[in-house]
């Protein structure tokens, strides 16, 4: 199988929608991006939603190449093209998507290519938009009970064409990729039958041929697809028995990765045109601060700096190159106002935050059963203790670069993002212009974890303004010291945490009151049995931008969770392993997680002198996870990690070999958040400023092996990108307080150490 | 001013101030693109070269430094013919790039390392390994290291199924 990410543009008819044809709709079923639309009745969605599929075929279907929809084509020479709606940035998604809709069409693995669906609402994920709004809303009942087509219209009038939530196995490769390539070969089967002049039932679909095996012949899905391109699809075919999987829980390789290794991948910050010049950008240092004024001389005297641009609250200068730019700014002295916010320092949100959890009302409250009564109870035991996590910078390693170029009325923009047509969408209203005249070209992104969202990624902004008043295109690079000071990152929280543990040395009740921005009840629930539980959150906004961090609000809850479960264990006299496990539902999936870790870590076994364990288990995305981490303490203090072990049920596994990757890559930066991660304010700003300050992880540092299992429970399927993250820095703290006896409680570790 | 210098065995001029780093005359002036800019500061390692046959980062050195000598990227590490270079084909096999940004990086250290001890023991790699890796593929950048140095190492992939595996 290939993957190209650069997808085909034909930019102008990618906006220009063709007419809806009025005549001829028979009483069929078709397939619209995974939605099944019956004519006659539904007249009208039929019409808008035939527009989006012509449309969808002009912006993909090439000479002798035949179009199913907005989801794949097939061609003469068998190749089959699968459009993802998602951006791969290294998740192995495209190969997963590819390996899912492959194994139903029962397609020869070696002619399928997966390319990045153009950022263009004919291919905005339906299939994606039912999964959140069944996941968020908690209500799938009614969702799914909405017609489908109105959840098609929904999504392109929301344009979501989004790659995060660790969405896009679960959502667009169940219902989409597995349902299209299952209904594709039933209508080449179909072909083949009326080619044949046999019954359907006689032919056998496999490698990419229907062979009729009673009289040795054989069609090839390249010469029957333009034939069955014309049938009805029909939306619930009958999918695999998991036992009948072929491609689905093989560890392929991904075919992006030979283009990783020899510096021939084009990222982002990669691209390059004729006549362009590069500019880079300080913003005002603190978040909601304004440019007053600026001096420009000192970077025109630079030699290569062309221009210095003023926008609201940014000085950009534009160079031949990115050094010159970068010498330029340097050598300004822009003045910058503080928007009101020069009193906000860590210290600063901690105490905003201690007083409101004490003297404010929550904002929301989940759980159930009187907490109250219990911790009032005689008898009871009452354990508290109070967690601070920090800001966390995303730290993707290829800085936010994205290269503009307005010409004849369009705008066209490269760079990668996690939701292009989001993207577009930005662009559009900052630059003033209409969504349809922004073209927006998906490029490689070297890490994205949630900061490369269009609602947190304001270099869109920037970029449509700047670009705007340019007559040449022009590439705008953040440096590092921008991406370190202007992030949008995991909020700074804290939270105070309470249980009484009754005469059964059980939890009676439990209490976490967590403050910060959001409401992290939706994703990150309460997974143990305790008869009375209260979760409070008190909602609290510095002048911060939160933005999603890999796992978003699950790491923050996830270290309140288990580190206090360890802490009670040890209250109780327990080992924190059968404590955990006495709290959850007997033979659920969490128990066998927890089961499983234990086992393969030898969780009983005798360790050397200074050799601590620690576990912690978490649920996120629909994926249960749990962790244990084996370290030892160094002389300084500082603890090593040696071995870590992760158990993992997300459902169904499509690819091992990626799957292991990303919770292996989730647990060490997981890791490495808890060690040395954290942003800090002083005067509003960010005192950070590179990786100098801002520790990532080493490969030292770094357990030389993950183990990772999977449990393939046959659950509803989870995700994989972001629940091995979670539980790494609990399961850290834990093996950390068994190891040294000191109780880590506020984040990162390094600060307490050497505190 | 004039710089001379030969990149991938070619030899090379180009016209740039003296103190504009070797990553950006690479990039910009001489379009390899596979030397990454990550921090500028020293601290990633993802526009590692050679110098002479020396890692070296090549945001932090200026070009004036590299007048007449010789320099290797990730684009110069296969053979005239197109073949991978040992290591580069080990990183296939045990498909260690997530994003991959930083591997041009981690790939040009992993062949100076070699080239400097030829098999490196596992404290000699976590002393050279240094290059910043966010999406956390080290485990697998340890494996490739050791399998391209023909030592012996883990199970192809790590990862193991348990009941009910498809
Ligand atoms: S860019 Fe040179 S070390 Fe980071
Ligand atoms: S592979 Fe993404 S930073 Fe290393």
């Amino acid at each position: 199988m290939a993957d190209n990410p650069t997808p085909h543009l034909a930019e102008d008819t990618a906006n220009t929608p063709a007419k809806p044809k009025r005549k001829g709709v028979k009483r069929r079923a078709f397939l619209v991006g995974g939605a099944l639309l019956v004519g006659g009745g539904a007249f009208g969605l039929y019409l808008a939603e035939n527009s989006t599929r012509s449309r969808a075929k002009a912006l993909t279907e090439t000479d002798g190449a035949h179009n199913f929809l907005t989801w794949m084509k097939i061609a003469e020479d068998d190749t089959v093209t699968v459009y993802s709606p998602h951006i791969d940035f290294g998740q192995g998604t495209h190969t997963a998507l590819g390996q899912m809709l492959a194994d139903e069409l029962d397609a020869d693995w070696a002619k399928v290519v997966v390319e990045q669906a153009p950022a263009d609402s004919a291919f905005a994920n339906t299939a994606l938009v039912k999964g959140f709004m069944a996941e968020l809303s908690g209500m799938p009942g009614v969702v799914n009970a909405l017609p489908a087509a109105v959840i098609g219209m929904l999504t392109r009038s929301q344009n979501l064409q989004i790659t995060g939530g660790s969405s896009a196995v679960r959502f667009t490769g169940q219902a989409g990729m597995r349902v299209v390539g299952a209904a594709v070969r039933l209508a080449l089967i179909e072909e083949a039958a009326a080619r044949m002049k046999v019954p359907a039932s006689e032919l056998v679909a496999a490698n990419s041929t229907i062979s009729h095996p009673a009289t040795n012949r054989s069609l090839r899905y390249g010469e029957l697809a333009q034939g069955a391109a014309k049938r009805s699809l029909t939306s619930s075919p009958k999918l695999k028995d998991p036992k009948d999987f072929k491609l689905i829980g093989a560890g392929l390789p991904r075919a992006d990765i030979p283009s990783k290794v020899d510096g021939s991948a084009i990222y982002g910050i990669d691209f390059a045109l004729p006549d362009m010049r590069v500019a880079t950008i300080a913003a005002a240092p603190v978040r909601g601060g304004k440019l007053v004024s600026v001096d420009e001389a000192p970077a025109m005297a630079i030699k290569g700096v062309e221009q210095v641009v003023k926008l609201d609250d940014a000085v950009i200068v534009v160079a031949k190159g990115y050094w010159q730019a970068a010498k330029g700014l340097a050598a300004l002295s822009p003045e910058f106002s503080d928007g009101g916010h020069a009193g906000m320092s860590t210290a600063a949100i901690y105490a905003a935050q201690d007083e409101l959890r004490t003297s404010a009302k929550p904002s929301n409250t989940a759980g159930s059963g009187d907490v109250d009564a219990a911790f009032k109870a005689a008898g009871n035991k009452l354990i508290t203790a109070n967690y601070r996590v920090p800001f966390l910078h995303h730290a993707m390693m290829e800085p936010f670069a994205i290269t503009g170029h307005f010409k004849d009325g369009k705008l066209h923009l490269w760079g990668g993002l996690q939701d292009p047509l989001g993207a577009r969408d930005r662009a559009a209203k900052a630059a003033g212009l209409k969504m349809d005249d922004v073209v927006f070209h998906p490029m490689i992104m070297g890490g994205g974890f949630g900061r490369r969202f269009p609602g947190v990624t304001e270099i869109l902004d920037q970029i449509a303004l700047l670009a705007k008043q340019l007559p040449f295109p022009v590439k705008l690079i953040w440096s590092r010291e921008e991406e370190v000071r202007h992030g949008t990152y995991r909020p700074q929280s804290s939270a105070a945490l309470s249980a009484v543990l009754g005469a059964d040395g059980k939890i009676a009740a439990w209490r976490s009151d967590y403050v910060q921005g959001d409401n992290a009840e939706a994703e990150a629930g309460f997974i143990y049995d305790v008869p009375a539980t209260s979760r409070r959150h008190f909602e609290y906004t510095s002048n911060q931008i939160d933005g999603p961090w890999r796992s978003v609000n699950s790491t923050q809850i996830g270290f309140y969770n288990e580190s206090f479960m360890d802490e009670l264990a040890a209250a109780a006299g327990e080992d924190p392993y059968r404590f955990r496990r006495k709290h959850l539902p007997a033979g659920s999936r969490y128990v066998a997680v927890l089961d499983e870790v234990a086992a393969r870590a030898a969780w009983d076994s005798a360790l050397p002198d200074g050799h601590r364990r620690g576990i912690a288990i978490v649920e996120s995305f629909g994926t249960i996870v749990a962790e244990v981490v084996e370290v030892m303490m160094l002389p300084d203090g500082r603890p090593k990690v040696l071995k870590a072990f992760a158990v993992v049920d997300c459902g169904t596994v499509v690819n091992p070999l990626n799957a292991e990757a990303q919770i292996a890559g989730g647990l060490i930066m997981g890791l490495s958040a808890a060690m040395g991660e954290a942003i800090t304010l002083e005067k509003g700003a960010v005192v950070e400023s590179n990786f100098t300050d801002y520790p990532l992880i080493t490969l030292a540092d770094a357990p030389a092996e993950v183990d990772v299992h999977f449990i393939n429970s046959g659950a509803k399927m989870g995700g994989i990108g972001e629940p091995g993250v979670p539980p790494a820095s609990p399961a850290l703290a834990n093996a950390i307080a068994a190891a040294s006896g000191k109780r880590i409680r506020t984040l990162p570790i390094m600060a307490q150490i050497t505190a | 001013m004039a710089i001379s210098f030969t990149v991938n065995d070619t030899p090379v001029s180009v016209e740039a101030e003296g103190d504009t780093p070797l990553l950006w005359v690479l990039r910009e002036d001489l379009a390899l693109t596979g030397t990454k800019f990550g921090c500028g500061v020293a601290a990633c390692g993802a526009c590692s070269v050679h110098v002479d046959g020396k890692l070296v980062r090549s945001c932090s050195l200026p070009v004036s430094d590299v007048a007449g000598r010789a320099i290797t990227t990730i684009e110069g590490l296969k053979s005239a013919d197109g073949t991978l270079h040992a290591v580069q084909q080990a990183w296939i096999a045990a498909q260690v790039p997530q994003c991959g940004y930083c591997q041009s990086g981690q790939i040009m250290a992993a062949t100076a390392l070699i080239k400097a001890v030829g098999r490196p023991n596992e404290a000699q790699i976590d002393a050279a390994m240094t290059n910043l890796c966010r999406c956390g593929t080290y485990p697998r950048i340890r494996k490739a290291i050791l399998a391209a140095t023909g030592q012996a190492v883990y199970a192809a992939a790590s990862a193991t199924m348990g009941e009910g595996a498809a």
